[in-house]
């Protein structure tokens, strides 16, 4: 190497070090604060939850799962998310088409209300519903004249759970469909497809992705969902008690190996929801590009 | 296929986008539809294709109005600006697709589909790529599978919007006359849309210019360029300078100087007149300038292709006018020169 070309290369280092104005010992204090809040506060509780569970064997553990009432609540958590996301994938893919490919009045409207669910308390959400359905409730009594329990009941359950998800597709889906714009559904139609062929050959596939995604994000809050359940449902063993309900009850009951058993089955899903989440980012990052994070 | 648009208007939030826009498309013709952004060209593409719908007129295809036929149906091959291929599909199961989205009894089998697809891939020279996607391909390449894509289902009518607005100069070059080729190989009629004058001179039979939703003129190259009908076409379509005249006893007159201009019988008062930068002769002038010539200072010498272009400003008047000069000739910034107009067009 020349001198020249040493002192070039000193120089290169000296403006790459320059760029980041922080010590090397500022840097590793950032780090350290980052992953040590992270550790305390989100892994640490993972792990916990875990070992709780496992405290006192593989055996007890299980038996957690052979008590009818948790058996029952696993089964309403998994049909309740079976209709509100089916519901939700529907409802976003609507609210996300009219937005991005429609101009009409009140569209800003639409987004802001789409976004509501996120910013009102799960609890009162819920307590809507009860306002409306409950046996006090502006439709309760003709409800109740022609037999349908909403309130207390599956349908009051999936209600809520419906409104508090809501957002998860329609906000995965908006910005990606605006980008893309409306050229390729016309291209198909000039090529003779019908409405319908050009929905299923062009715009679900250049949507899958975002869809994928949104759809395991509103996945895991429809199974995840307390506050709002926890007002429409009346805790009925057996009948109207999701898992995270069951949970607070078993916890209030000091059975915490079963409580934390049930609790570990909701964080088993968070995690595979995260890995599943982060595979597809590295995966398909560019087909998800353009979409907002949460 | 000859098409008629008859007086149809379209308006977009309070602004008409088209007013009373009537034109005839002859069978096997490839017209421009040449215009400024904002002209209501593309609106007028999309009408055609059955993309947007006339609040008034009527589009016939063939003597047969088009208002009972959805895009589906109108047998038209349509080229987006920015080709709109489908970007999960490979360039095969683009150009397949309108094949593939005909009705069972129409569709052609999985192996004639195979065929058709080869020999389109073949027409616009891309054999081989067709298990590329479209993000794997240049934009010359794009515009050509979005060209097969169209063709494919065998439409009446050709309709193109700015296909080569989004390509370099060169390749833009090439494309034009490939494009012509494969028109005067087809014999379908074509309508393109394009905001470039040269390229709709060069590759159209005929153009009709747009401005502001009306049709200014319709007309080939030729006409166009040599005998335009308004203010507006003469100076969208080549160059030209303007300058405020006045009509007395039969003369254009500018102060004391006679223009040339082919005057309507009785025409008299202010008006303006449009030259071209190669019907005006300039000379040096040495000394006290003549009365009776335009004079005036030049301030800048450009390179317009074979020739330099001079912007003159006159002396009399506040205007400006462009000449053309030959190479040879010595001009620089700050000459004093003499203007002769050798034809000019009054409106």
């Amino acid at each position: 190497m020349s001198d020249a070309a040493r002192s070039d290369a000193a120089k290169r280092r000296r403006v790459t070090a320059s760029v980041s104005s922080e010590s090397p010992a500022a840097k590793w204090a950032i780090i350290a604060v980052a992953v040590g809040f992270l550790a305390l506060f989100l892994l640490l509780p993972l792990v916990v939850v875990f070992m709780e569970a496992l405290r006192k064997g593989w055996a007890t553990y299980l038996e957690a799962f052979a008590d009818p009432d948790a058996q029952a609540a696993i089964r309403l958590t998994l049909t309740v998310a079976a209709i509100a996301v089916p519901l939700n994938i529907v409802f976003g893919i609507a609210a996300s088409w009219a937005i991005a490919k429609f101009e009409f009045q009140g569209k800003s409207l639409l987004i802001t209300l789409i976004d509501l669910p996120f910013s009102v308390s799960p609890v009162v959400s819920g307590l809507v519903f009860v306002l409306l359905f409950g046996a006090q409730g502006l439709f309760g009594p003709w409800l109740a004249a022609h037999g349908v329990e909403v309130v207390f009941a599956l349908p009051g359950i999936v209600l809520a759970t419906v409104f508090v998800t809501f957002p998860f597709v329609a906000r995965e889906l908006i910005p990606l469909m605006q980008s893309q714009g409306t050229t390729e559904e016309e291209a198909a139609l000039t090529l003779g497809a019908s409405g319908l062929r050009a929905f299923l050959t062009v715009t679900l596939p250049n949507m899958r992705w975002a869809l994928l995604y949104g759809v395991l994000l509103c996945n895991a809050r429809a199974m995840g969902e307390f506050g709002a359940v926890a007002v429409v449902s009346g805790h009925i063993r057996g009948l109207t008690n999701t898992m995270p309900l069951h949970v607070e009850i078993l916890y209030n009951e000091y059975n915490f190996v079963a409580a934390f058993a049930v609790a570990s089955l909701l964080a088993l899903l968070a995690i595979v929801t995260l890995a599943v989440k982060s595979f597809l980012e590295w995966r398909y990052g560019d087909a998800l590009a353009g979409r907002t994070g949460h | 296929m000859d098409i008629k648009v008859e007086r149809v208007s379209k308006e977009f939030g309070g602004a008409k986008a088209l007013d009373d826009v009537s034109v005839d498309i002859r069978p096997g013709e490839l017209l421009a539809m040449l215009g400024p952004s904002g002209s209501g060209k593309t609106t007028l593409l999309r009408v055609i294709a059955g993309l947007e719908s006339a609040e008034q007129g009527r589009v016939l295809f063939g003597g047969e109005d088009a208002a009972d036929r959805p895009v589906q149906r109108r047998g038209v091959g349509f080229v987006f600006q920015h080709y709109a291929l489908f970007r999960h599909m490979t360039v095969a199961d683009n150009i397949a697709y309108g094949l593939r989205s005909r009705r069972r009894a129409e569709r052609p089998s999985s192996a004639e589909i195979v065929r058709r697809v080869g020999d389109l891939l073949d027409l616009v020279q891309l054999s081989g790529l067709g298990k590329r996607f479209p993000a794997q391909l240049s934009g010359g390449q794009r515009q050509r599978v979005a060209l097969a894509r169209a063709l494919a289902t065998e439409p009446r009518v050709l309709l193109l919007d700015e296909p080569f607005g989004a390509l370099d100069a060169k390749v833009r070059k090439d494309l034009r006359r490939w494009l012509r080729d494969i028109h005067d190989q087809s014999g379908k009629t074509t309508i393109f849309v394009t905001h470039d004058q040269d390229e709709a001179l060069e590759l159209a039979d005929r153009v009709a210019i747009l401005n502001k939703g009306r049709i200014e003129q319709v007309g080939t190259p030729d006409e166009v360029y040599d005998d335009p009908a308004t203010p507006f076409v003469m100076s969208f379509v080549g160059d030209a300078s303007t300058l405020p005249v006045e009509v007395v006893e039969g003369h254009v007159r500018l102060g004391e100087v006679e223009l040339p201009a082919i005057l309507d019988p009785g025409r008299v008062g202010p008006g303006k007149l449009y030259i071209r930068p190669w019907h005006v002769t300039a000379t040096k002038v040495e000394g006290a300038p003549p009365a009776d010539r335009l004079v005036g200072t030049i301030r800048t010498v450009r390179r317009a292709g074979e020739v330099h272009r001079l912007d003159v400003k006159l002396q009399t008047i506040e205007a400006a006018i462009e000449a053309d000069a030959g190479l040879a000739d010595q001009f620089a910034a700050g000459d004093t020169v003499a203007l002769t107009i050798n034809k000019a067009r009054l409106f």
